[in-house]
């Protein structure tokens, strides 16, 4: 068969685009919070007021005329990243991961010179990467020294964790990691592999790639299930209090882990996808509707809500499978 | 819950109303629920021949009142020289010629067109006819006055009220061995018509004389065939009821025009002699729209509805009223089958274009307008132009290709590349540009399946769209927009799965 029942679906609880929208998105996300998360540099103030780490701001360039303000701002870092802050689905965004004797190089080896970075600003304050192509901000922040836990894990590109949460509850994770399919996306639909991850533990579940399930990384060959995010405790409690500081309920946090400063929050997505059911095996609907019948979730404080939920939703960790 | 409470009653609301309004509309209007469906018409031409004897002629035909069956589209007369009017005296239409002085043989021609109609009804009648003071005896009508009293006697045992008695008068009449009296009554030269009326007056029983026509198709030089409405008054309300003097059957009106109503004569000459009023008739089928909006042209029954503006209006409102349907296909192809199209309503604008196009001529003007488009723009990206610009370039590059397109076919031939022209300019830029910053983002794979989704959903839409019947309900029964969107708040608030998602989470359904 082609298709499959969708009383099957019902039954295990699977979400669909429909229903996202109306059942959760609609419902829970005001329309006049949405500039807070789909602005960056919104969503880096109100974190910082939260006490959310996020990664370094090195500079914002608001205006034509402040270009020439990039080569003062990525003076003396390792590197940096240049990003929209209106941009949307990773669109725009520059990443420099070493910089030598005055040259810039990406993180596939190429190199970059300045003037292609001033342009790369210009092109950002056009809103030639912002929705509806409205004028926009170029954002200027540190490079996340990605954590070693994450080596051969990813390719060419920052692996991130993308952590739904309902209400403030984290209900259910995933790792991201680029492929060369993805070209060094985390963009789950243009080839990256997600990797379910456990809300008890950190430890993977189950992977994905092109919403089929993959074992190993289809580039570094690596085993997926032995993913296991470190500091996973931090991580889901940084998520879990994006809740607060947004006033979304229903929300896709994406955290990153910097080998020193540890969990991070990167971006937060008003309109999480739903391949990240797919990346965990199991459907979301049967936790929402459990976070949804509890009455007392508003005066649950954050260590509570995370507690509540490794409780609830944790995963009988992966069978290892003879070879 | 309220909430939804409120909801769906005001979809079911909306759709009700819709439903009404439409089902209100055919049966009022008799607005054909088909497009091709036709009603006949009937060409009727009375022809007048007198002979003028140099005096002032004034001629005065009686012409049909609005009855059962038929409605009235027009009525005009063909008569050089001759002052015209239609006048309408004592509840009954005339046609009236006039002028000072004439001589010699004159024809005078009346036609009226009828649309068979059967909404249309008999004219109530207000007041009893009144007794004809016809000398009973005289000119050879019922030679003998004790036969005519014997027969309406032996009518009066038999009978129970003013149409019962006519019938037995009939049967006498009519008998195929008639008794004594009425081969008396017969013997005369008066027509079983003329004595019908005599005796039916005798017993005080008012009667009008009726001048009916047989309607059949491709008749000529037809005669009115005479018949008697019997009247009778029953509870206050007066009935009346159709004889034919020559039967004792009722009269069949099926195909029977009344013509002449008056109850005087059928035409009133003065001035002239050896007058002959004959008819001639054709039925022709025209589309039932035509003709309906033909017959309510005077009677401004449509005056709120899209057929009360100009021409030209209403041909603008016949595009316009076929968006819902459009705009109906990509909301089941978004929300039920979960297709990805580029730009919301872009498909519906395609199809559009594809409408006035023809659908082969607009696929593949559409798909080498926007190939070669997005060749010229990936040329464009290397430049680095800012955003508002890139697309103006793109704009006039669009008309610069549509030009040319144009004339190549033109040369090559081929007129159907003309029709180019019809796509909107402005959309056909945005797609491009869409497609190539898709195109760079996503990759060509993205380009195909949003490309083909929109396609898709454009042709589907094309075919709803210019679909004969759905245009023909679409345009009429406005009550129809309601049920559109009936239909599409439904399907707002559906929040099952799509189409395409039980193929994407099949995987998942499956896995144990």
């Amino acid at each position: 068969m082609f298709f499959s029942s969708p009383f099957k679906l019902k039954k295990k609880g699977i979400m669909g685009m429909n229903q996202r929208n109306s059942g959760y998105i609609g419902r829970y996300n005001p329309r006049r919070l949405y500039p807070l998360v789909d602005n960056k540099l919104k969503t880096k103030i109100i974190a910082r007021e939260a006490n959310v780490t996020t990664p370094a701001l090195l500079g914002v360039i608001s205006m034509q005329a402040e270009v020439e303000d990039v080569e003062h701002f990525i003076k003396d870092t390792p590197g940096f990243v240049i990003k929209p802050a209106k941009g949307s689905g990773g669109k725009g965004i520059l990443v420099i991961t070493k910089i030598k004797n005055g040259r810039y190089y990406k993180p596939n080896g190429n190199e970059e010179t300045l003037a292609e970075i001033k342009r790369h600003v210009t092109d950002i304050l056009a809103g030639l990467f912002s929705l509806g192509g409205s004028a926009d901000l170029a954002v200027v922040e540190g490079l996340i020294q990605f954590d070693s836990a994450f080596d051969g894990f990813s390719f060419e590109g920052v692996p991130d964790v993308r952590v739904i949460v309902f209400k403030g509850f984290p209900v259910m994770a995933m790792m991201r990691l680029s492929t060369a399919a993805s070209d060094g996306k985390a963009n789950l639909h243009q080839g990256a592999v997600g990797v379910g991850i456990d809300i008890a533990t950190g430890k993977a579940v189950n992977a994905v790639q092109f919403d089929l399930p993959v074992e190993r990384h289809p580039d570094t060959d690596k085993e997926l299930k032995l993913l296991n995010v470190p500091k996973w405790e931090r991580l889901i409690y940084l998520a879990a209090s994006c809740y607060e500081m947004s006033g979304m309920g229903y929300l896709g946090t994406d955290m990153v882990l910097d080998r020193d400063l540890g969990p991070m929050l990167l971006e937060l997505n008003a309109r999480p996808g739903l391949a990240i059911q797919i990346a965990n095996g199991t459907g979301i609907l049967p936790r929402l509707k459990l976070i949804e019948s509890l009455t007392n979730a508003e005066q649950m404080t954050v260590e509570e809500r995370v507690a509540f939920c490794k409780k609830h939703f944790a995963e009988t960790p992966l069978v290892e499978i003879a070879s | 819950m309220n909430a939804r409470i409120f909801f769906f009653t005001l979809v079911a609301g909306l759709f009700l109303l819709g439903i009404f309004q439409t089902v209100q509309r055919h049966l009022a209007f008799d607005i054909p629920w088909m497009p091709g469906e036709t009603r006949s018409v009937w060409n009727i031409d009375a022809k007048v021949e007198f002979e003028a004897t140099g005096k002032p002629v004034l001629a005065s035909l009686t012409t049909p009142n609005s009855q059962a069956g038929y409605t009235q589209i027009s009525q005009n007369a063909a008569s050089p020289g001759y002052g015209l009017s239609f006048l309408y005296e004592d509840n009954n239409p005339q046609a009236q010629w006039t002028i000072r002085e004439i001589n010699g043989p004159q024809t005078l021609y009346y036609n009226i067109q009828l649309l068979v109609d059967n909404g249309s009804t008999d004219q109530s009648i207000t007041e009893m006819p009144k007794l004809h003071e016809v000398e009973y005896g005289a000119a050879g009508v019922a030679a003998d006055l004790a036969a005519g009293s014997d027969i309406i006697k032996d009518a009066l045992k038999t009978s129970a009220d003013a149409f019962s008695f006519t019938r037995e008068v009939l049967k006498q009449l009519n008998a195929s061995d008639p008794n004594q009296n009425v081969s008396l009554v017969l013997a005369g030269k008066a027509s079983k018509t003329d004595i019908l009326i005599t005796l039916l007056n005798e017993a005080k029983i008012p009667t009008k004389r009726i001048g009916a026509l047989t309607l059949e198709d491709g008749r000529r030089r037809q005669h009115l065939q005479p018949l008697i409405e019997v009247f009778q008054e029953r509870d206050g309300k007066i009935e009346s009821r159709l004889f034919d003097a020559s039967s004792v059957k009722e009269v069949d009106r099926s195909d029977l025009l009344l013509w002449d109503q008056s109850g005087k004569a059928l035409l009133e000459l003065t001035g002239g002699v050896n007058s002959k009023v004959s008819f001639s008739m054709i039925q022709q089928d025209q589309p039932a729209l035509a003709a309906i909006l033909q017959k309510t042209d005077n009677e401004h029954l449509f005056n709120f509805s899209i057929h009360s503006l100009p021409v030209e209006d209403q041909s603008l409102f016949k595009g316009i009223l076929m968006i819902p349907l459009g705009v109906l296909i990509v909301v089941i192809m978004r929300v039920l089958i979960g297709l990805k199209t580029s730009g919301t309503f872009m498909p519906v604008l395609i199809a559009m274009a594809f409408i006035q196009t023809s659908l082969i001529t607009g696929l593949v003007g559409f798909i080498l307008l926007v190939a070669v488009g997005l060749f010229i723009r990936s040329y464009l990206s290397h430049l680095n132009l800012l955003l508002v610009s890139r697309i103006s370039t793109v704009i006039i590059m669009v008309i610069l290709l549509i030009a040319l397109f144009g004339v190549l076919s033109y040369k090559l031939g081929l007129t159907e590349g003309l029709k180019v022209t019809f796509f909107p300019m402005i959309i056909l830029s945005w797609t491009i540009e869409r497609m190539s910053v898709l195109w760079e983002e996503e990759g060509p794979k993205e380009v195909f399946t949003q490309g083909g989704g929109s396609l898709v959903v454009a042709v589907l839409a094309y075919f709803v769209m210019s679909n004969e019947v759905a245009r023909h309900l679409m345009f009429n029964f406005i009550g129809l927009q309601f049920v559109v969107m009936a239909f599409v708040l439904v399907l707002g608030s559906y929040t099952g799965y799509r189409l395409l998602e039980l193929r994407r989470f099949k995987p998942l359904a499956d896995k144990e």
